[in-house]
């Protein structure tokens, strides 16, 4: 990290002196990340390990809706579907949380009182960024009274590529101080940033700002979620953890649609950040389609045959 | 000058529209009629089944979409293309044991069969759907859809056999994983190259080489495939597949004669189409 170690977290107060920290962050080998990320995929998870994998990935899955389209009725038909994920055997474990927007919290809450399925509302005029912040905060305000128990925000990336770090840190920060309690993921957006020097930089800048997840994408942009992306904020949380002692989680969100998606996520987080990321509480996967796959694969290993879709819920 | 050494033909499988090789990595010898080397063959596993399944499906709703008008312009393109190569399949029949005139009846049978087959397209839905008299005022029609992916078990004979299995099955808008004949593998890959070169879209016909013993119980118990051809299969293979297809009520086609060798050259009928097809009857009120 060459100077930038030197420099504690809590002395970065001015805008010029983040500045300073940001771009002092080590600059990322991309055709390194891209190679690394490519190898790990490669890893073969077969039989028990496999089973343990799937379990795990379940787990993990922020069931996500986030249509203009979506109702109450879906909300519902969602919420269902996160408590019991295949109601035809009941060893499948829960998913983490459910994914909606702001104004359906109060009907995701409603429908999932006891099951400990989390609710998670995206926020602050998602997915652009582009609102004032009295309206991102009222946005934040509005979810966290109705009941959400995690709140998925995104930066404005606008004043990030323009190099206000600054105005950046200070929303997450306003936010972060209106969910209190309620844990706040910072969705980086990351196929709007373009580099990953500025997946890295973005990374570092949220968790200085008191982020406890940072995500990929909001699944509205392509390229979503990219293994190499998450590589390189998975070493961003390592990295954190090593300076601070605050652990952060990951989430990676978009484009992840099949159980080897979800299983090379899973081998990039144990060889990259540690198992002690190997946990809902750490790790999420932001996706929709990918538990139907989730659930196929996992017939299969119980029952012997390959499974069809037409015997799952669709969503 | 040193001699020319022969180019042969690696042969693949035909999956999605594309010839990868088994994703296991293995092959086997296929011999001609007299015992001489012939080729490798690739030896599908089940994942290769799987994937094909998968191929299937995803082709699945596109082809039946299409007009039945335009189905049968795709198939009679792919006998177009069949007669372009009589000859590799004359000779790659020859190599199997047919004496060259028995190889020439063959192809051609096989390609008039195909376009027999062609030209039932636009016209079965009038043999067996039905303008149904009800006591009130509506209009009822059946008409025939589509089962959906139909796993066929090839039979051996290599290729007016392999042609009279798959395009009953496809004609009516279903798509098909095939299992070709263990012994005499490579007509069915040629034709492979004569559909990827039609106007065939990918995943509608998929075709794996192995042994029937190891792919055709994936391909009867898999819960997305909805229809099972077991002509090629006899015995206990026969009944095991039919006892596993059973699990999701799988349409299942299994001659009478199993056991006995079919004769192919026989007038087909339509059972092997209507096998597959599924009714669907609609009420629609009168004078509105």
């Amino acid at each position: 990290m060459g100077d930038a170690v030197s420099v504690s977290t809590e002395t970065l107060t001015g805008a010029a002196e983040l500045r300073r920290f940001l771009h002092g962050l080590p600059g990322v080998d991309q055709v390194g990340a891209e190679e690394r990320a490519a190898r790990l995929a490669t890893r073969s998870i077969k039989t028990s390990a496999k089973a343990y994998a799937i379990d795990l990935a379940i787990s993990m899955v922020d069931l996500t809706t986030l249509e203009g389209a979506d109702t109450p009725g879906k909300v519902r038909a969602l919420c269902a579907k996160a408590a019991h994920p295949d109601p035809a055997d009941a060893s499948v474990p829960k998913v983490a949380a459910i994914c909606v927007y702001s104004d359906l919290v109060a009907e995701a809450v409603r429908a999932l009182e006891g099951t400990g399925v989390g609710v998670a509302s995206v926020a602050t005029a998602f997915p652009s960024g582009r609102a004032p912040l009295e309206a991102k905060l009222a946005d934040t305000r509005r979810a966290v009274a109705d009941g959400a128990s995690e709140i998925d925000m995104v930066i404005d990336r606008g004043a990030f590529l323009s190099g206000d770090f600054q105005k950046v840190f200070e929303e997450i920060a306003a936010i972060k101080a209106e969910c209190g309690e309620v844990h706040l993921k910072v969705i980086l957006e990351t196929g709007e940033l373009v580099t990953y020097d500025n997946v890295r930089r973005a990374s570092w800048l949220a968790m200085l700002a008191g982020a406890d997840f940072i995500k990929t994408s909001t699944g509205k942009v392509s390229p979503a979620a990219t293994l190499p992306v998450t590589l390189v904020m998975l070493e961003a949380v390592r990295d954190f953890r090593a300076r601070t002692g605050r652990q952060v989680g990951v989430k990676p969100a978009g484009g992840i649609r099949t159980t080897k998606d979800a299983i090379k996520y899973l081998v990039l987080v144990n060889e990259t950040a540690g198992p002690d990321w190997l946990s809902p509480e750490w790790f999420r996967l932001g996706a929709s389609s990918v538990l139907n796959d989730l659930l196929m694969q996992r017939r299969k290993l119980t029952t012997g045959v390959y499974a069809g879709p037409d015997y799952f819920t669709l969503d | 000058m040193s001699e020319r050494l022969n180019v042969s033909k690696t042969y693949k499988l035909y999956i999605g529209g594309a010839f990868p090789r088994s994703e296991s990595g293995r092959s086997y010898t296929v011999n001609d009629a007299k015992g001489g080397f012939l080729a490798n063959a690739s030896r599908a596993s089940r994942k290769d089944v799987r994937d094909a399944v998968v191929a299937a499906r995803k082709a699945q709703p596109g082809w039946a979409a299409r007009t039945p008008y335009n189905r049968g312009q795709i198939l009679y393109r792919v006998a177009e293309m069949l007669q372009g190569r009589c000859g590799q399949f004359t000779d790659e029949l020859r190599a199997t044991g047919l004496s060259k005139s028995a190889a020439t009846t063959e192809v051609e049978a096989a390609i008039d069969r195909w376009v027999w087959y062609a030209g039932w397209a636009d016209k079965l839905a009038q043999v067996t759907g039905t303008a149904n008299p009800v006591s009130g005022p509506f209009f009822n029609f059946s008409t025939p859809e589509p089962t959906g992916v139909v796993g066929i078990v090839a039979p051996d004979s290599p290729l007016l056999g392999l042609v009279s299995v798959l395009a009953p099955a496809i004609v009516t808008g279903n798509t098909t994983v095939l299992v070709a004949s263990e012994t005499a593998p490579l007509p069915a890959i040629t034709l492979g190259e004569v559909l990827a070169t039609s106007d065939l879209p990918g995943g509608v016909i998929n075709i794996l080489t192995g042994r029937r013993s190891e792919l055709a119980p994936w391909l009867a118990s898999h819960m997305d495939v909805n229809g099972l051809d077991l002509t090629g299969a006899s015995g206990d293979l026969a009944v095991e597949c039919e006892k596993a297809a059973a699990e999701n009520l799988k349409r299942v086609l299994r001659p009478v004669e199993a056991d006995q060798p079919t004769d192919w050259t026989a007038h087909p009928g339509i059972t092997r189409m209507t096998t597959f097809l599924e009714t669907k009857t609609v009420w629609h009120p009168v004078g509105v």
